[in-house]
């Protein structure tokens, strides 16, 4: 196996390219530190001059606006000059120009990359190739890995449900293609919830997801009984062109999250969607915008939780 | 004329499964061609000793998969530089697939890879003919003719014959002149954008997998064709134990059929991709610990008949990608034997059963004259030490494909001589 590149050699966080590998005290970490950073964003002036100097380029091979546009906002909070680029995928589906792309940016003496790519495994790749002076946090990485979104969720589940191990949560809907599901599962597994159940059609689940640490439910009503954490996924519409699933219509009415499902969690359970939402596909809109929802919040939890690792990474005196 | 030389083999442990020699004796190698064995012929002057105390003389290797990348991918390797590397491994029969560029589907295409790498001199090149035109699956190649050029075995590479009718014409038109198909088994819809095998490992890599049956599903139906037909077929790069027992299942109904595995699919499974290993990246790929271990034992049973390297030598760009994108396989030529004496080491399997699988039975498979190291025979022979302790240093293998997972792994066993025809291709001195 290779070595952790997520760390230095004295422990201190170094990229953060997946859940799994790091330890549950830099998770813990990250998570204290974004509260302190929460508290800061809700004051007049809103800059701290962390990473004053820093230069952070956001490298996104795929689409995205929420992420990108919330590390842009983390990155500025903490008063980084932040470069945003969208090379296009088809101009780097070799992994020669894409090291190639990376090597130029490096030559412009850029700190941080947060990056993004439609393939899993490109963060790792590109951290493998790049020179000790140079981190790089994954935005993303094709259906592997989604760091800071599970840490956001994290925050948002900590800061409305308290601490993990009392908890139930459920994740519902495509995991078999979800980067998010996976770091969400080890995000939860290393924190210590309860039980982490996920609810899907056999089609939409990995081949032994069960070794992820996970319950397995194909009922949705039987999987939400008593949960405390609902996290819906977003079903891509293509997933029926190529019959994983027969039609939106079934789907919804099996595993879309309405009132009525939702009535078999526990009174007071959340619900969240990494986004961006399909209304009456995974979720109605009735729960989207209801009471148990915490779908906004989750994104204003995305600044903070990404100041925090920008901060821990590029920053002095973290051992994470 | 080096060709001319006449070399004295001295105090080296022949082992020669054919002929079911394992004995310590000389041998003696003249006009090209083993003379004779224990005592010298009457009146043989030897112009070269070769000193092989303490070493191991077998019949040079026959390889049944190595891509040459010559002609049509030149920037990967080239026949010089392969038959360069197969001469260091002790390979000095070199079974290429037809998907070259252009593809091996005309005699002119067979000869002349052939003559080009008979020009070199320093393996056998026998080249495996197109099962179908373009291996487009649709129309019968001139198998034939292409017998007659020198092809040995048709396959279709790494192309899927997804029609059935066209399989079976297939074999039932080389059955009838007794020609060999070779079947890479896997089925198209299931392995789809897969790139390693489906399982724990691919979940959490969020990579899509490749299921056992995409490999047991063709061998199933593969085998019902092969019974219907009545032709001799070779499942090539198996890489599950339900494969192994399908196979096996099918010689037990008296089925003529046989298989080999990559020596690859001996040493890793699917946990060694570890984070996004592009050197693992290979097709079939590689499985569970459960399949290795199946693998291992039906090599060592005979059930699997030979090992073959899957030599698929690659440029440095073709594994710096994303996982899915990194081109498949491992430059194997000049591992084939350390890894199999690896196997030895470790108790799968004896010595003369792992020399056997690299020479006499897949010889025997393909019914040529190589494999052997009986008196007339062509003098293909290679010589290792088997005690000699080394780290791979991948970028010393002589192969343009510097490509190999085993990287920095200690092995034991390296050749010291190569033969080819009686003359000596390659000398680690």
């Amino acid at each position: 196996m290779s070595r952790n590149l997520q760390y230095t050699d004295s422990g201190k966080l170094h990229h953060f390219l997946s859940i799994e590998g790091l330890r549950k005290e830099t998770l813990e970490q990250i998570l204290i530190t974004a509260d302190k950073f929460t508290q800061f964003g809700q004051r007049d002036i809103k800059k701290l001059p962390l990473l004053r100097g820093f230069t952070v380029v956001n490298l996104f091979f795929e689409n995205s606006s929420r992420t990108r546009t919330t590390f842009e906002i983390a990155a500025k909070r903490l008063s980084a000059d932040v470069i945003n680029l969208n090379p296009t995928t088809s101009s780097t589906s070799k992994g020669e120009t894409l090291l190639d792309t990376v090597n130029i940016l490096e030559a412009m003496h850029t700190d941080l990359f947060v990056l993004r790519h439609a393939k899993s495994g490109v963060a790792e790749l590109i951290a493998q190739h790049v020179p000790d002076h140079v981190h790089i946090i994954n935005a993303g990485d094709g259906q592997h890995a989604h760091p800071t979104q599970a840490m956001l969720d994290m925050f948002t589940i900590r800061q409305y449900k308290g601490p993990f191990h009392e908890l139930r949560v459920a994740i519902v809907g495509d995991i078999l293609h979800s980067r998010v599901a996976r770091s969400q599962i080890h995000a939860l597994n290393s924190l210590g919830v309860h039980e982490i159940r996920v609810i899907a059609p056999n089609s939409l689940l990995p081949a032994q997801v069960e070794r992820l640490g996970v319950h397995v439910y194909s009922d949705l009503q039987q999987g939400l009984d008593g949960v405390d954490v609902v996290m819906m996924l977003r079903l891509q519409k293509e997933r029926m062109s190529k019959a994983y699933i027969p039609s939106e219509q079934e789907y919804f009415n099996l595993y879309g999250l309405t009132s009525e499902s939702l009535a078999a969690a526990a009174d007071d359970a959340i619900v969240m969607h990494p986004g961006p939402i399909n209304r009456g596909l995974e979720i109605s809109s009735e729960v989207a915008d209801g009471p148990h929802s915490v779908i906004l919040p989750q994104v204003t939890n995305g600044i903070a939780v990404r100041m925090a690792v920008m901060a821990m990474i590029l920053g002095g005196d973290n051992n994470g | 004329m080096a060709e001319q030389m006449n070399i004295h083999i001295r105090g080296g442990r022949i082992i020669d499964p054919a002929n079911r020699v394992d004995s310590i004796e000389d041998l003696f190698v003249s006009q090209g061609k083993i003379v004779a064995s224990g005592k010298a012929p009457a009146g043989f002057t030897a112009d070269k000793t070769i000193e092989a105390e303490n070493q191991i003389v077998c019949p040079g290797l026959v390889d049944l998969s190595v891509r040459m990348r010559e002609p049509g991918q030149e920037y990967k390797a080239t026949l010089k530089s392969e038959s360069a590397a197969a001469a260091a491994g002790g390979i000095t029969t070199c079974c290429c697939p037809p998907d070259t560029s252009p593809i091996i589907d005309t005699p002119a295409m067979a000869s002349m890879l052939t003559q080009r790498a008979a020009e070199i001199g320093l393996t056998q090149l026998l080249p495996i003919g197109a099962l179908t035109t373009g291996l487009e699956g649709e129309t019968l190649s001139d198998m034939f003719a292409l017998h007659q050029a020198g092809c040995v075995a048709f396959c279709n590479a790494e192309r899927p014959i997804t029609n059935t009718i066209i399989m079976r014409r297939a074999m039932e038109y080389a059955a009838s002149f007794d020609l060999l198909v070779m079947l890479r088994a896997n089925d198209p819809w299931l392995s789809d954008e897969g790139c390693m095998h489906e399982g724990e490992i691919s979940t959490r890599l969020g990579l899509a997998g490749i299921p056992e049956a995409a490999e047991t599903i063709i061998i199933a139906r593969d085998l019902a064709l092969i019974e219907q037909t009545g032709v001799r077929a070779h499942f090539a790069r198996i890489s599950s134990a339900r494969s192994v027992d399908l196979i096996v299942q099918a010689r037990e109904r008296g089925l003529n059929v046989s298989a080999d595995v990559a020596i690859h699919h001996l040493h890793l499974t699917d946990y060694d991709i570890g984070k996004f290993n592009t050197f693992c990246r290979v097709t079939p790929p590689l499985r569970t610990e459960r399949d290795k271990d199946r693998l291992r034992e039906a090599v060592a049973s005979g059930q699997i008949q030979a090992i073959c390297s899957d030599h698929q030598p690659h440029e440095k760009d073709a594994k710096l990608a994303a996982f899915s994108d990194a081109e498949p396989g491992i430059s194997g030529l000049e591992t084939l034997l350390p890894l199999g004496l690896k196997l030895v080491d470790e108790g799968v399997l004896d010595i003369n059963t792992l020399i056997a699988s690299l020479s006499s039975s897949p010889a025997r498979l393909l019914g040529i004259e190589a494999g052997s190291l009986g008196t007339g025979n062509r003098a293909d022979i290679c010589i290792f030490d088997p005690d000699v302790e080394w780290l791979l240093d991948n970028t010393k293998l002589l192969s343009k494909g510097h490509n190999t997972p085993f990287k920095h792994w200690p092995l034991k066993g390296r050749v010291t001589s190569t033969l080819h025809a009686g003359k000596i291709v390659y000398s680690d001195s």
